[in-house]
C-alpha cells in the first residue's frame, strides 16, 4: 500500500505506487542531483511536473518503474537502489539479541526533546532549525547531556540511512515527519499568524516523536549515524539522499520491482504466523486510516464550535446590553461569559483530540506502511533465495551437458560457478531465515509498543475529557444562582 | 397537561411507525397561561403525512357560546396562518400584539436525510444502517415536537388574551369541524403580500423617525428596535453553534463506531480497551446530542420565539405611529378647512375618527408593552434557568461516564 496517508486514492492494494506519488515523480535514477531537493530550500524553478495537490509537490522522491518500462530492474538485484549509498548486509547484524533487549528495555534511560524552532535566512531559501536535547545515562553516549541544533532535512537523511541499512534485515525503521511544501511556504513567507505558528508546533511535536522512537528501537539506538545526529554538532548535509520524505524512502526501498515479485512468486507460506500476521495489520490499516479520518473531522467541528460559541457570546453580551430590565440585562451578561469561557474549552478539548489522539493514529498509519515494507522484504528475500535455487540447477545441468562435450576448461568454469551459486543458495536460505526471525521479533516489540502508546494515549485523552466536564460542570453552577436571580 | 402523540410518516410505501410520546406542557413561552379555565386550548394530538401536518386542537371551555364544554378539530398549518392574519387585517386590533404566527413545518431536511439512508442502504452494515435510521427518526420527531408546540403556544397566546380570545374567527377557527377551506395564498396574493411589506417597511421608517411626544412610547420605540435586531443576531449564532455541536456529535459516533471494529479485529489486550472506549463514546455521543437538542429548546426556541414577539410589538408601535400621523395630518387638514371655511364638517369628523383611533391604540398599547415585558422577562428567567440546569445534568452524567471508565481502563493495566 502506498505510504501515502490519503485513502481515498490508495485503493488498489498490491501497488507500492499510487495515484498521487506519479503525478508529482522525480526520476531519480538520472542523477544524483535531480534528486537533491528539499522542501525548505527549493527554487521556483524546480525540476519535476507539478502536481494539484500541494501537500504531495517535490514531496515523494520516488523511482517510478512502471510494470512495462523497459528500465524495470531484473529481480536478481543486490539490494537498495543506487541512488542510496547501500551498507552490505553481510557485516551488519542485529547488535542485540533477545536477552540484551530485555535488559535494555528496564535500563531504558533517554530524554529527547526538540524545542525552539528558529528561522534561519530569508525568503524561499529559508528554513527552520530546531534544538535537539538529549539527557541520557546511557554509556554510548559522549555526554551526559547534549544539544545540538538540526533541520528538517536532516531528519530526513537519518530515516533513508537507517532505512536502507535496515529495512531489508527485516526491521521496523519508524518513519520521519511528511513533508508539507504549503506549511513550509507560509513560514518562509513569514506569515506570522496563527495556522503558521501551529504549523511549526505540529512539525516539532511531530520530529520529537519520531526521534523518541527511534532510541526506543534497541538497534538502533546504538546506531552510529543516529549517536551522530543526536551529538555532533556539525551535521554533513544529507547529500545524496537529500532531502527525501520518509515517505519517498519507503518506497524506493521497497521499490515497484516488488510488485511485480508478489504477483508473480506465489510464495509458498510455510509459515501460518505471517500470513496470520500480514492479514492483521492488513485490516488495522484499514481501520486506523478511517479513525484517524473522523478524528481529524471532530477536531475540525470542535475548532468551528469554538468560534461559533465565541461569535454567539458576543451577541448574547450585546443582547444584554439592550435589554432594559436591569436583572435580565445581568444575567444575559453572565451568559456571555459563561459562554466565552465554554468557547475556550472547546479549544482546548481540539488541541488535546488534536496532539493526543491525531497524530497518534497518523504516526501509526505511517508505522504500519514500514510494518508491510518489512513483510514485503521477507518476501524479497525469499524470492531471492528461490531464485538463487533456480540458478543453481540450470547450472548443474550445464554441467551435466559439458561432461558429455568433453571441454575441460569449461567445465572447470561450470564446477566453479556451481560452488558460488551453492554458497548462494545457503546464504539466501540463511538470510531468510534471520530476516524471519527479526521479523518475528520486531513486530512483538511493536505490538508491545502500540499497546502502550494506546493505552497511554487513550487514557490521558479521557483524563481531558474528563477536566472539560469538570470545567463546564463549574461555569454552569456558578451560572444558575444568576438565572434564578431574575426578578 | 399531558399529551400523547402518536407520529406516523410514510415513507413511499412504507410506514415508519414511531411509539406515541408523551410530553410535558409545551408552553415554554409563557408561565400562566394555564390558569384560566373558562377556556383552555392545547393540541392533543398530531399527526405527520408526506407533506403535512394535522394538528388535533382540542378545546375545554365554560363559556356559553360553544355548543359543548369539550371539542377537538383538526387544523392544519395554513389554517393558523390564516387565524393569525384576520387578527392582523382587524382593525379593532391594531392596539395589540398581535401573537406571532408559528413557523411552517419544515421536514424537507429531515426528508431528505430520511432518502438519502435509503439509498445508501447497501452500502452499509446493518448496525451501522439502524444505528443512522435510529438517530434520523428521532431528529424528525424532534422537529415534529417543535412544531406542535409552536403551533400550541400560539394558541395559548390567543385563548390567554382577555380581547382576542372573544373574537369570532377564533371561535370557529376551534369548534368548526369541517375543513375550513382556507387555501394558501396563490402567487398573485403572495406578490401582493411582498409589496404590501416592501410599502409597509418603507412606511415604517418615516413613522418611525417622527419623534413622539410620550416618553414611554418614545423609550418603547428605540428599545424594541435596537432589541430586535441583537435578538435577530443572537438567535442565527445560536443556531449556528448548536449545528457545530450536532456535527461534532456525529463525529463522536463515527469514532465510537471504528474503535468498535478496532476492538473486535485486534489480537492484542487492547481488543478489551477499544471495546471499552467504544462503548463510552457511544454513550457520550448520545449526551452530547441531548446537549445540543437541550440547548436547542431552551436558548435557540427563546430566542426565535421572542424574535417574533419583538417583531409583533414593533409592527403594534409602527400601527400606532401611523395613526399618530393620520391624527396629526387630521388636525392640520382641519385647521386647513376651518381656515378655508370649506368641508369644515368633514374634516371634523375624518379628525375625531383618528383622534378615537389614536387613543385606543395608546391606552391599549401601553398596556400591551408592559405586559409583553413581563412576559419576556418570565421566559427568559424559566428557560434560562432550565438551561442551566440541564447542562449542568448533563456534565455531571458525562462525567460520571468518563470517571467510571477511567477507572475500569486504568484498573486494566
Amino acid at each position: 500500500v502506498c505510504a501515502c496517508v490519503r485513502e481515498s486514492v490508495c485503493e488498489r492494494e498490491r501497488e507500492s505506487v499510487c495515484e498521487c506519488v506519479r503525478e508529482g515523480v522525480l526520476f531519480l535514477s538520472q542523477s544524483p542531483e535531480a534528486a537533491c531537493l528539499s522542501a525548505e530550500d527549493i527554487s521556483p524553478s524546480s525540476n519535476g511536473p507539478r502536481d494539484d495537490d500541494p501537500d504531495d509537490l517535490f514531496a515523494e522522491a520516488t523511482e517510478e518503474v512502471s510494470l512495462d518500462s523497459p528500465e524495470r530492474q531484473p529481480i536478481l538485484s543486490d539490494g537498495p537502489s543506487p541512488a542510496i549509498t547501500p551498507v552490505t548486509p553481510v557485516m551488519i547484524s542485529p547488535r542485540v539479541d533477545d536477552e540484551d533487549e530485555e535488559e535494555n528495555r528496564d535500563t531504558f534511560d533517554i530524554q529527547i526533546s526538540v524545542s525552539d524552532p528558529e528561522k534561519v535566512g530569508d525568503g524561499m531559501n529559508a528554513y527552520m532549525v530546531y534544538k535537539v536535547t538529549t539527557k541520557t545515562s546511557l554509556s554510548i553516549f559522549s555526554r551526559d547531556e547534549v544539544c545540538v541544533k538540526r533541520r528538517f532535512s536532516d531528519f530526513l537523511g537519518l530515516y533513508s540511512k537507517l532505512a536502507s541499512k535496515y529495512m531489508h534485515m527485516g526491521y521496523i525503521v519508524p518513519p520521519a515527519p511528511e513533508k508539507s511544501i504549503v506549511g513550509m511556504t507560509k513560514v518562509k513567507v513569514g506569515k506570522e499568524d496563527l495556522s503558521s505558528v501551529e504549523f511549526v508546533e505540529k512539525r516539532r511535536s511531530a520530529l520529537e516523536r519520531y526521534l523518541l522512537r527511534t532510541v526506543k528501537h534497541p538497534a538502533l539506538l546504538k546506531d552510529p549515524d543516529v549517536l551522530q545526529f543526536l551529538e555532533s554538532s556539525e551535521l554533513p548535509r544529507a547529500v545524496s539522499t537529500q532531502a527525501l520524505s520518509g515517505a519517498g524512502i519507503l518506497r524506493m526501498v521497497n521499490k515497484a520491482a516488488d510488485a511485480v515479485n508478489k504477483m508473480t512468486i506465489k510464495m509458498n507460506e510455510s509459515d501460518a504466523w505471517f500470513e496470520e500476521k500480514q492479514q492483521q495489520f492488513e485490516n488495522l490499516d484499514v481501520q486506523l486510516r478511517k479513525l484517524h479520518a473522523s478524528v481529524e473531522s471532530l477536531v475540525c467541528h470542535r475548532k468551528e464550535l469554538s468560534v461559533n460559541t465565541a461569535s454567539f457570546a458576543k451577541s448574547a453580551a450585546m443582547l444584554g446590553n439592550s435589554e432594559d430590565h436591569t436583572a435580565l440585562s445581568r444575567a444575559l451578561s453572565q451568559l456571555a461569559e459563561v459562554e466565552e469561557k465554554i468557547d475556550q474549552l472547546h479549544q482546548d478539548q481540539s488541541y488535546a483530540d488534536f496532539y493526543l489522539i491525531s497524530e497518534l493514529l497518523g504516526d501509526y498509519v505511517r508505522l504500519i506502511t514500514a510494518v508491510k515494507g518489512v513483510f514485503d522484504q521477507r518476501m524479497k528475500a525469499w524470492a531471492k533465495w528461490q531464485d538463487a535455487q533456480v540458478m543453481l540447477q540450470r547450472k548443474r545441468e550445464a554441467e551435466a551437458k559439458l561432461q558429455y562435450a568433453n571441454k575441460p576448461d569449461k567445465l572447470q568454469q561450470a564446477t566453479d560457478e556451481i560452488r558460488e551459486w551453492e554458497g548462494k543458495v545457503q546464504q539466501g536460505e540463511r538470510d531468510f531465515e534471520q530476516i524471519s526471525k527479526n521479523i518475528r521479533r520486531e513486530v512483538g516489540r511493536f505490538e508491545k509498543d502500540r499497546v502502550k502508546d494506546f493505552r497511554v494515549v487513550i487514557i490521558k485523552y479521557l483524563e481531558s475529557l474528563v477536566h472539560t466536564q469538570q470545567q463546564l460542570i463549574k461555569y454552569w453552577e456558578a451560572f444558575l444562582p444568576e438565572a434564578k436571580a431574575i426578578a | 397537561m399531558k399529551q400523547t402523540f402518536c407520529v406516523i410518516f410514510k415513507k413511499e410505501s412504507s410506514i415508519i411507525a414511531v411509539d406515541s410520546i408523551s410530553c410535558g406542557p409545551h408552553c415554554l413561552m409563557n408561565v400562566d397561561l394555564q390558569t384560566d379555565a373558562t377556556l383552555q386550548v392545547d393540541i392533543s394530538d398530531a399527526l405527520s403525512e408526506r407533506d403535512k401536518v394535522k394538528f388535533t386542537v382540542h378545546t375545554k371551555s365554560t363559556l356559553p357560546n360553544f355548543k359543548q364544554n369539550e371539542f377537538s378539530v383538526v387544523r392544519q398549518h395554513e389554517e393558523f396562518i390564516w387565524l393569525h392574519d384576520s387578527f392582523v387585517e382587524n382593525e379593532e386590533y391594531a392596539g395589540y400584539i398581535i401573537p406571532p404566527a408559528p413557523p411552517r413545518p419544515d421536514f424537507d431536511a429531515s426528508r431528505e436525510k430520511l432518502q438519502k439512508l435509503g439509498e445508501g442502504e447497501g452500502s452499509m452494515t446493518k448496525e451501522e444502517f439502524t444505528k443512522m435510521k435510529q438517530e434520523l427518526e428521532a431528529e424528525y420527531l424532534a422537529i415534529f415536537k417543535k412544531t406542535v408546540a409552536m403551533h400550541e403556544v400560539f394558541l395559548c397566546r390567543v385563548a390567554a388574551h382577555p380581547v382576542l380570545r372573544k373574537d369570532l374567527n377564533f371561535h370557529v377557527f376551534l369548534e368548526y369541524n369541517q375543513d375550513l377551506s382556507v387555501r394558501g395564498k396563490n402567487k398573485k396574493e403572495k406578490l401582493e403580500d411582498f409589496f404590501k411589506n416592501v410599502v409597509k417597511s418603507a412606511d415604517g421608517v418615516l413613522v418611525a423617525g417622527v419623534k413622539d411626544v410620550d416618553d414611554f412610547f418614545e423609550h418603547e420605540k428605540t428599545f424594541l428596535l435596537e432589541y430586535h435586531n441583537r435578538v435577530k443576531e443572537a438567535s442565527a449564532k445560536s443556531d449556528r453553534k448548536i449545528r457545530s455541536h450536532k456535527n461534532a456529535a456525529d463525529d463522536i459516533n463515527r469514532i465510537a463506531s471504528t474503535l468498535y471494529t478496532l476492538g473486535t479485529q485486534d489480537s492484542t489486550d487492547l481488543c478489551k480497551f477499544f471495546l471499552k472506549v467504544s462503548e463510552l463514546f457511544e454513550k457520550t455521543r448520545k449526551i452530547e446530542a441531548r446537549v445540543a437538542a437541550d440547548e436547542d429548546l431552551k436558548l435557540a426556541d427563546l430566542l426565535k420565539y421572542y424574535l417574533r414577539e419583538s417583531q409583533a410589538a414593533k409592527d403594534l408601535l409602527y400601527r400606532r405611529g401611523r395613526a399618530l400621523v393620520d391624527y396629526e395630518n387630521a388636525n392640520k387638514a382641519l385647521d386647513k378647512a376651518r381656515a378655508k371655511n370649506k368641508d369644515v364638517l368633514q374634516a371634523e369628523t375624518t379628525q375625531q375618527v383618528c383622534c378615537q383611533k389614536f387613543e385606543k391604540i395608546s391606552e391599549s398599547a401601553k398596556q400591551e408593552l408592559i405586559d409583553f415585558k413581563t412576559r419576556r422577562v418570565a421566559a427568559f428567567r424559566k428557560n434560562l434557568v432550565e438551561l442551566a440546569e440541564l447542562e449542568l445534568k448533563h456534565a455531571k452524567g458525562n462525567l460520571q461516564l468518563l470517571q467510571s471508565c477511567l477507572g475500569v481502563l486504568k484498573g486494566d493495566t
